[in-house]
């Protein structure tokens, strides 16, 4: 318990993880919270990635986080210019009012 | 080891308990700032374990640009919640078992993948790019980036160029009645579509206004 190791690393990704996950499914706002939701699930593969490359002095985790990093700010750049552009056409993002596509 | 120990389980609970809040608040833009939150904790995180690089590029590229981006967008778009004009939460109670259940499944087969990890060989055979404790992280991190991973790091700058280019055309918005620059024609000028000569009746101004 005193002696953090790579377990409480695991855990603490393992409980981000499956916070964003339910922040997908409870989410009855808008969709900008789910985008936060999916940040937060890339955090915990960036905290899964980071102490593993630690524990197993491997430097190959980091340098994969970078790109994890790369493509969250990417998906986020896209995904929030894809909610501006829905709010101009259809002037609201709750999650309720976009079925369009009668999903 | 015992400060670590406390910071770790300080900074953990401080990022889980905001994590926690960026689904659950009313408000979005308490939202953004609770995820500015996480994000703070968990790159402290990094910084204690000794990739100190990587916690230094987060608080960068999340906090001060993808944070940012986030409250942009809040602050552009009309989402505050009207008092009187509640969503039907009909399907929340739905919601909220569902996601549990699927949350819950979900964390229990990783505390199982980690519990396993104790049968795990000998990881540290794996390595192949071992941590050198003579180099800082940032130096050991560019000396494997810029060599070994250098195609993956341009591929990496060509999805951000996508990314960019896509945002850009997806929000580009053509305007009318507004002066702009049209390059080609501007230096396409020469002197007989330029240069008038006027004769001007004594007494009189020029109009040349068009």
């Amino acid at each position: 318990m005193i002696e953090i190791g790579l377990g409480h690393y695991l855990t603490l990704g393992a409980i981000i993880f499956v916070i964003g996950i339910i922040g997908i499914f409870l989410n009855r706002k808008n969709v900008i919270i789910i985008l936060m939701s999916i940040e937060l699930i890339l955090l915990a593969v960036n905290i899964n990635l980071v102490s593993f490359s630690v524990y197993s002095q491997n430097l190959v985790g980091q340098v994969f986080t970078m790109f994890i990093l790369t493509v969250a700010a990417a998906e986020a750049a896209v995904g929030l210019a894809i909610i501006v552009i829905y709010y101009k056409n259809k002037g609201s993002i709750h999650v309720e009012h976009i079925n369009s596509l009668k999903g | 080891m015992l400060a670590h120990t406390l910071l770790f389980y300080f900074f953990s609970t401080v990022a889980v308990f905001s994590s926690l809040m960026v689904i659950l608040s009313r408000n979005t833009v308490y939202s953004v700032f609770f995820l500015i939150l996480v994000f703070v904790s968990i790159s402290i995180l990094f910084i204690m374990i000794g990739a100190e690089f990587l916690g230094m590029v987060m608080l960068i590229v999340y906090v001060g640009a993808v944070a940012v981006l986030f409250l942009f967008v809040v602050m552009m778009l009309n989402v505050a919640e009207k008092k009187n004009q509640k969503i039907v939460n009909k399907g929340l109670i739905n919601n909220i078992s569902v996601g549990s259940i699927v949350g819950l499944i979900i964390f229990f087969e990783l505390l199982v993948v980690i519990g396993g990890w104790k049968y795990k060989g000998d990881f540290v055979s794996l390595s192949s790019i071992s941590i050198n404790d003579e180099l800082t992280n940032t130096h050991a991190l560019g000396n494997v980036l810029y060599t070994d991973y250098i195609h993956l790091f341009q591929i990496a700058g060509m999805i951000l160029l996508v990314a960019m280019i896509g945002a850009i055309t997806l929000t580009f918005k053509k305007r009318e009645n507004i002066k702009k620059q049209n390059y080609f024609d501007q230096i396409g000028r020469d002197k007989e579509s330029a240069v008038s000569l006027v004769e001007v009746e004594s007494g009189k101004g020029v109009k040349i206004d068009d």
